[in-house]
């Protein structure tokens, strides 16, 4: 099992080198991976049916209780059906649709790590589990989003996308740690059995309102629902698969799972079903007034994730099934038909139903695969979008308010459903950018696959509902739940009063089709409360922390280095002060101060005068014998307490340090006397009040106990655990020999870095324009002498 | 800066450092000294033989590319480390071989781990050093 | 006889911090060796100084003999050093490049890379 959800990102690694071998079929090869995905998971059908449920677990940090585990019951595997089988048409289809790009390696690849982290979501049984795919689907939506990166707008998507699910993402990682703090677990199959627990505490409404505000950022509620249909700026592929079929069902995913756990409270059905009913309303009101086929599409995605929010708010037997059929079908019907927007838009070089018809003749194949993927949108039977209308229908019965909802809904959806289908392809033949024919294999088995699986299911609904909602809805529920799904369940009662909803349904939703010129005023009145909205709110934010940036950027990083070293000087200062204050830290004299040697007076006094020496050098050769005796001078106290390897290592590096100095400082100008007597005088306060408070914290650290139980283990260990007697050197190479490891590196990237800023040289860039310090040689060849220019260009 | 002196000197006073680096870098488990002392001696006398006879010379007399010099010291540290982590160990543990061989005494991985630092400083150094003496135009 | 030591590192900051703060590119070279010098010599003087014995083990003990210098931040510093080193030298170089590439002696003429 664990083979199967992570298998995806082996073939993300294998799918560019698919694309180099077999560019023309690398869609097909690719699509190989879900589909064996997908047999594998039917094969678990019958198990699964059975009441049954799978779990692997794999310890990943057991200390923090995260396992790597997974369990796959009826929701998981319905889900799993959709993301793999859709998965395979969606990467043949983008074989297809990317057939000339050469990024196709990329996009296959991306995609496969979506399928495997989607995967991961809907399969993990662990809720940390969870959150990383949950991340790791928000990653890869945001690179799919961002695919065409040459275009501002794919990137702003992207980044919008990236930023709303990524907050929504982190309120669900804090609900989530809450959730395991008070259940004591972080593995859902235990926490499902202690939801009265965590509707009892105290923290119940922020755990809530912090995974509701998870689910809702990523399943595109009301008010975030702004970011679905910037996201159809990704190409085709990426919309039909993440952006309709199966991520922003994450949420829904979500909030189904936990419904055990935190569901069926008065707050969570209030929240649900107002969320999800506004949704519904605002998705398929600003539907029709698209022209756009993919935004049409978009929001009537929005809307169909309201619709499944409110019915899991509803929380009866019947909304929950309903929301499960709703699943399968939207997903067949929705990812049928984006999939045909893109073949249109590939091969009539537009997406904009003003200047699309009659397109049937030109483009049978897909002109069929999309009629009937539209009658399942529309809730006609025999599809299964005509069961799944039915029992919302009946699901919501009783609920005068929720039935006003989903009509007016419902409507608006036939209408999109009918612009999407009718508009297009009947009527007269209209003049295309590019000439109108058939799209190839690799892009209509897509699209008819999944009508033709709409309409399968609606006609062995029995069989679909025993072997996939059924289970689905027994784990949503919590219970096992025997669920009955016909095709026609009569007209009596409750069925048919839902049927005569469908009708009403059916009736006005041709009628305003008909009637659709009045579409564009309606939008051309409501536009002004898109500034209310939240993606107005969104752009205010951003821009307004851009601005924020830009002005405190402007202040501290004004180019003066000086400048940055006297604010972290002053902060310092201000900051340790404080604390010494606050801390009542007295200072205290060590007792033996006068305990000096004439040779330790002696070498302090030389490393004194050397430092004094070099800061008033006024030529370089003089600041840089200084500095050596600084440097001898520091070698010498090494050497009298005790560190005679800090000195052999000091004298030598001193030694070099010399000869680099010569060898470079002299290419380097003079000294100058750049700055101001004020401007010295200021660096000089602050550098002695540096310095001051240095010596201030040398004290006070030497007050303290220095025993040391690690040094002393070093010490008394090092002849006997590491056969070395010079115990600086068992340190270095055994007991810490990791830290060296990593310090050797630090040196080999240095070097590197010191070869190529010399060696490697820009093209472009000129040999310096200046005049070199020629008191040691004038004679270096390359190097005209005279400044010739000014060099800021 | 070719002299008849500093040439003698150098020809001299080169074997006497590597010599010198070898027993640095050999005696350091038990006294002071070790791989990295030892590699900085080394990397003063390419230094001295490069100022004396150019770069090119002092290539020659390494043989090896400093920058590879480098990458052998990292991997030969690696690979000390690695060995216990094949035998089961946790990653660095110190194996040794349980008779001390004569004049260097006992041996073990991390003796070989001060080789790959010995290794690393020789390398850095004599990059840095030559690259500079190379663009500076010696 | 930590004490003149105390003073001395905070000498040795405040003329590296000094030099730092200079525009002359040369001198701030210059004021980032001072502060390595500095930096060692703190961890150096805090940790336990004893004029005692290096940390060895004598040939046939178990232990270095009492007082003994602190190994730990022994082995911490000549890494340090060395490390300071090659930072020291990439510093230098940088410099070097900047200034080959600007014509820039003077770091506020480099403000322009960062606008």
């Amino acid at each position: 099992m664990l083979t199967a959800v992570l298998s995806g990102f082996g073939g993300a690694i294998a799918a560019p080198w698919l694309h180099r071998l077999a560019p023309r079929h690398a869609g097909w090869l690719a699509a190989l991976l879900p589909f064996v995905l997908m047999i594998y998971f039917i094969s678990l059908v019958p198990t699964v049916a059975g009441g049954e449920a799978l779990r692997f677990s794999y310890a990943w940090v057991p200390g923090l209780g995260v396992n790597l585990s997974f369990r796959i019951d009826g929701l998981s595997l319905l889900f799993a059906l959709l993301i793999t089988g859709i998965g395979t048409l969606v990467l043949i289809y983008a074989g297809g649709y990317l057939a000339n790009d050469p990024m196709l390696g990329r996009m296959l690849t991306l995609l496969l790590i979506f399928m495997a982290a989607m995967l991961g979501i809907v399969t993990s049984d662990n809720l940390i589990g969870l959150f990383v795919f949950w991340e790791l689907t928000t990653i890869s939506s945001y690179l799919l989003i961002g695919y065409k990166h040459e275009y501002e707008k794919a990137r702003k998507a992207a980044l919008q996308s990236l930023l709303v699910t990524g907050i929504g993402g982190l309120a669900l990682l804090a609900g989530i740690v809450l959730l395991g703090q008070i259940t004591g677990t972080l593995e859902l199959s235990e926490m499902l059995k202690r939801g009265d627990t965590v509707r009892a505490h105290p923290l119940y409404s922020s755990i809530l309102a912090l995974v509701l505000f998870g689910a809702f950022t990523k399943s595109a509620q009301f008010p975030f629902h702004f970011w679905l249909p910037g996201a159809m700026e990704a190409p085709t592929p990426v919309s039909s698969y993440l952006h309709s079929a199966t991520m922003v069902k994450a949420g829904v995913f979500l909030l189904a799972r936990l419904n055990p756990v935190l569901g069926g409270t008065e707050a969570w059905q209030l929240l649900l079903t107002f969320f999800g009913s506004a949704t519904m309303i605002v998705g398929s009101f600003l539907a029709v007034q698209q022209t756009d086929l993919k935004r049409i599409l978009a929001y009537t995605t929005v809307s169909a994730l309201g619709t499944l929010v409110m019915l899991i708010g509803v929380g009866t037997d019947d909304a929950i099934k309903a929301a499960m059929v709703f699943t399968l079908g939207h997903a067949l019907y929705k990812g049928a038909l984006f999939q045909v927007t893109g073949s249109v838009d590939h091969e009539t070089g537009t997406r904009d139903i003003s200047h699309l018809g009659g397109l049937r003749t030109a483009m049978p194949i897909t002109a069929a695969a999309a009629m009937l993927a539209a009658l399942s949108m529309a809730g006609l039977p025999p599809m299964l979008g005509f069961i799944a209308k039915e029992v919302q229908y009946k699901a919501n019965l009783s609920e005068p308010i929720l039935i006003g909802v989903a009509l007016l809904t419902n409507i608006l959806t036939v209408v999109a459903a009918s612009f999407v289908s009718l508009r297009v392809f009947t009527g007269q033949p209209v003049h295309t950018p590019k000439h109108a024919h058939e799209a190839p294999l690799s892009m209509w088995l897509g699209p008819v696959a999944l009508a033709l699986g709409g309409l399968g299911a609606g006609l062995f609904s029995t069989q679909i509902g025993n072997l996939l909602i059924g289970p689905a809805t027994g784990s949503v529920l919590g219970k096992v739940k025997a669920v009955e799904l016909v095709l026609w369940a009569g007209i009596e009662g409750a069925a048919g009063q839902a049927l005569a909803l469908s009708g009403v349904t059916l009736l006005a939703g041709i009628g305003l089709y008909y009637a659709r010129s009045i579409f564009p005023r309606i939008a051309a009145a409501t536009a002004p409360l898109a500034a209310l909205g939240a993606e107005s709110w969104y752009h205010r934010t951003v821009s307004g922390m851009l601005l924020l940036a830009e002005r405190q950027t402007r202040i501290l990083q004004n180019g003066y280095l000086r400048f940055y070293i006297a604010l972290i000087i002053i902060t310092t200062l201000i900051l340790t002060s404080l604390m010494l204050l606050v801390g009542q830290v007295t200072i205290t004299m060590p007792q033996n101060w006068t305990d000096v040697r004439v040779y330790e007076l002696a070498v302090a006094l030389i490393i004194l005068s050397a430092t004094a020496f070099v800061l008033r050098a006024t030529s370089r050769m003089a600041a840089v014998v200084g500095l050596g005796f600084v440097g001898y001078g520091t070698a010498l106290t090494f050497l009298l307490f005790g560190g005679p390897d800090l000195a052999i290592t000091q004298f030598a590096v001193e030694t070099l340090s010399a000869i680099l100095f010569v060898l470079v400082v002299y290419r380097l100008p003079r000294f100058g006397n750049l700055s101001s007597v004020s401007a010295r005088l200021r660096s000089a306060a602050l550098a002695i009040a540096g310095g001051a408070l240095m010596t201030i914290l040398t004290l006070i650290a030497l007050a303290e106990p220095t025993e040391s139980r690690l040094s002393s283990f070093m010490a008394e260990n090092s002849q006997s655990l590491a056969n070395g007697r010079n115990v600086v050197n068992v340190i270095l190479v055994d007991f810490r020999s990791f830290d060296t490891l990593g310090e050797i590196t630090v040196l080999g990237v240095a070097a590197i870095g010191i070869y190529a800023l010399l060696k490697l040289v820009v093209p472009s860039e000129q040999e310096p324009r200046v005049e070199t310090d020629g008191s040691l040689d004038g004679k270096t060849e390359g190097v005209p002498r005279e400044r010739t220019e000014v060099i800021d260009a | 800066m070719y002299s008849l002196i500093l040439a003698t000197a150098t020809r001299l006073l080169i074997p006497l450092m590597l010599i010198f680096s070898i027993f640095l870098l050999i005696r350091g488990h038990n006294e002071p000294g070790g791989g990295f002392v030892g590699g900085l001696v080394v990397g003063a006398a390419f230094t001295l033989y490069a100022a004396v006879y150019g770069v090119s010379q002092a290539q020659n007399a390494l043989r090896f590319d400093p920058k590879r010099i480098v990458a052998v010291g990292l991997l030969v540290a690696l690979v000390s480390g690695l060995l216990a982590f094949f035998q089961g160990l946790p990653l660095m543990t110190g194996l040794w071989y349980p008779q001390p061989l004569p004049v260097i005494g006992k041996v073990g991985t991390p003796l070989l781990f001060d080789v790959g630092v010995y290794l690393v400083v020789i390398g850095i150094t004599a990059t840095i050093m030559f690259t500079l003496f190379e663009v500076e135009g010696e | 006889m930590e004490f003149i030591w105390a003073i001395v590192i905070g000498a040795l900051y405040a003329a590296g911090l000094y030099m730092i703060m200079r525009r002359s590119i040369v001198k701030i070279i210059l004021g980032l060796a001072l502060l390595g010098y500095a930096a060692n010599l703190l961890i150096f003087i805090v940790s336990n100084l004893t004029r005692g014995n290096p940390p060895l083990v004598p040939p046939g003990a178990t232990a270095p003999i009492a007082p003994y210098a602190d190994p730990l931040p022994q082995a911490l510093i000549l890494t340090a050093i060395v490390i300071g080193f090659g930072v020291q030298a990439f510093t230098i170089v940088l410099f070097r490049r900047a200034y080959r590439s600007f014509g820039a002696d003077d770091i506020d003429e480099l403000r322009t890379t960062e606008r």
